[in-house]
């Protein structure tokens, strides 16, 4: 069995009495994309600072490739890479110098060819030296992922990284991180654009006041959580729901010519388009719908914000 | 891209970076961090040497010019060592780009040399050049030229803790420059650049003696010129130990990641 990239145990921080992160535990194993997500102030950040290191740990464990990252910090903090949600800039430098003094502050000797690398790849070249504070947000971004990448590690962390970004700087982003995840960079990233997250991440696991309200695989997540629904259309209007039509919910809009039909947990479509033409009900058209991962997850933080 | 070969880990690299980059920042900005106290400090050699030091003499057998550059010189060194840890620290916690220091193998120890080395040599090339344009003043007799050294050295080392110190501990630009113009100015002021103790009626004199910058002014002047109010061994030992005291509370406040970590 591999050792995991990241195995988290029985997390918890507060922040004078507030819990940030409440106890939570989850594994993401090598080679693996993991998206973390959660609604502002679920305790992601809180989480990710305590991997990194930049936020002291309360109580529970955190294993990086094996390593503890409070005992073995100088072997768990070469391992791991981190582009904060926060433009983190020290504006005296120009990007060259300062990729080459994170790659030293890391132990690691300038590589000129991972990093020349890394300044084509991310479009940095135009811009390499200028100073930080003369670069445009979506520079500072790209920069910002140099600087996690300079030194090679292995688990990526990535928190935010789409926050204000344009479109095409989105699509770079993502093109990079698959393209260093088949290469076998594990992993880390939190995302507000949740298709984002449907698209590049094997596993989602969902944070809600601090504690872990989901963990899955995506393809789960949507399966087992997500509604499937069929939106009937009819030629002419019926007056009312059809009796004993087997689903969910079935809901007649008020011109009585769209049935919405949210299907059961483990009917088939089949089964009830086999009904409603057994009915004989003047079909026009039929539009299969799954809940997305944003329903999804606002469904789940919804139902956690109306606990008492 | 490959870069899944592991790179090896260099285990000082991370202590010689840190002293780079800082060197670097002070060097960026050389005319706020070289060139001005350097300017500073000239017009006081300026004042106290060509204009009013001809007429006024405090120490017998020595020209007043000759008295106060021992003092410029030790206070271009621990203003600017000072200055260099107290606003480097400062403005990594105030613009939050410290993390990019937490995240990495950089040890407390490690993070505490670079960036007391890196303050030390900017106080003590200030205090070089401060010394090269005095020469155009007065000429220094050196009479312990390796205890000059050595408590200039000393100077620059507990002035860049307390700056660790102030800059961890200041909330805001105004008081991190309290730290300047509360504590350090009196201090140096009030400590003998640029007047003896022993001409000061007995009470204030006493006063003088709880000043620590005294021991330290008193102490370099004593290497320079070859007199001093105190014998050396207490000026360097009181200068030792208070250096060493605020070196435990600075190593103190990195070790615990104070102020620094959440």
């Amino acid at each position: 069995m591999l050792t995991p990239a990241l195995a988290i145990k029985n997390l918890s921080k507060d922040y004078d009495g507030t819990r940030a992160v409440d106890d939570i535990s989850f594994t993401i194993e090598p080679g693996e994309i993991f998206g973390l997500l959660g609604p502002n102030g679920a305790g992601k950040s809180t989480a990710i600072n305590m991997i990194a290191g930049v936020t002291r740990i309360d109580s529970g464990s955190i294993e990086i490739f094996g390593f503890d990252n409070q005992r073995d910090y100088r072997t768990t903090r070469r391992l791991v890479g981190v582009m904060h949600q926060e433009i983190v800039i020290d504006n005296f430098f120009t990007i060259d110098q300062a990729l080459r003094f994170h790659s030293g502050y890391y132990g690691v000797r300038d590589d000129a060819s991972w990093r020349q690398q890394l300044i084509d790849r991310l479009g940095l070249k135009p811009h390499l030296h200028k100073v930080m504070i003369k670069l445009s947000g979506g520079m500072k971004r790209r920069f910002m992922i140099a600087k996690a990448l300079i030194h090679k590690p292995k688990l990526l962390i990535l928190d935010e990284p789409t926050a204000g970004v344009d479109v095409e700087l989105r699509h770079t982003l993502w093109d990079f991180v698959r393209e260093i995840n088949q290469q076998g960079t594990t992993l880390l990233l939190t995302t507000h654009y949740l298709e984002e997250a449907e698209q590049m991440c094997d596993r989602i696991a969902i944070m809600n006041h601090g504690k872990l309200i989901a963990l899955a695989a995506t393809s789960t997540l949507l399966q087992e959580l997500g509604t499937r629904s069929i939106m009937v259309h009819l030629q002419i209007p019926i007056p009312k729901v059809p009796d004993n039509l087997c689903c969910k919910v079935a809901e007649l809009d008020a011109t009585g010519t769209t049935l919405q039909l949210v299907l059961s947990a483990n009917q088939s479509t089949g089964e009830l388009l086999k009904q409603l033409y057994d009915l004989g009900l003047p079909i026009t058209d039929i539009e299969p719908r799954k809940a997305s991962l944003e329903e999804i997850f606002l469904q789940m933080t919804q139902a956690g914000r109306d606990e008492p | 891209m490959n870069q899944h070969q592991e790179p090896p880990f260099v285990a000082w690299l991370p202590f010689y970076t840190l002293l780079q980059k800082e060197i670097r920042r002070f060097l960026r900005v050389a005319s706020q961090t070289l060139v001005t106290p350097v300017i500073t400090a000239s017009l006081y050699l300026f004042i106290f040497g060509a204009t009013l030091g001809e007429r006024i003499s405090v120490l017998e057998g020595f020209s007043y010019a000759q008295f106060v550059i021992p003092g410029l010189i030790l206070m271009g060194v621990i203003n600017n060592s000072f200055a260099n840890v107290a606003s480097s620290l400062f403005m990594s916690r105030y613009l939050g780009n410290i993390v990019d220091l937490l995240v990495t193998p950089v040890t407390p120890a490690q993070f505490i040399m670079a960036y007391t080395l890196a303050a030390m040599l900017r106080g003590l090339a200030v205090g070089l050049v401060v010394w090269l344009i005095s020469c155009l003043f007065a000429t220094l007799p050196w009479a312990h030229p390796f205890a000059a050294i050595g408590m200039a050295c000393l100077a620059s080392f507990l002035f860049a803790q307390f700056g660790i110190i102030a800059a961890i501990h200041a909330n805001t630009f105004d008081s991190l420059s309290m730290y300047t113009n509360f504590i350090i100015l009196p201090l140096i002021y009030l400590g003998g650049v640029f007047y003896p103790i022993s001409i000061l009626p007995p009470l204030w004199a006493k006063l003088s003696h709880l000043n620590p910058l005294f021991y330290l002014i008193d102490g370099f002047r004593y290497a320079l010129l070859g007199v001093g109010d105190l014998s050396f061994l207490v000026s360097f030992g009181t200068v030792t130990v208070m250096a060493l005291v605020l070196f435990c509370w600075a190593a103190s406040l990195i070790a615990r990641s104070y102020r620094l970590r959440n």
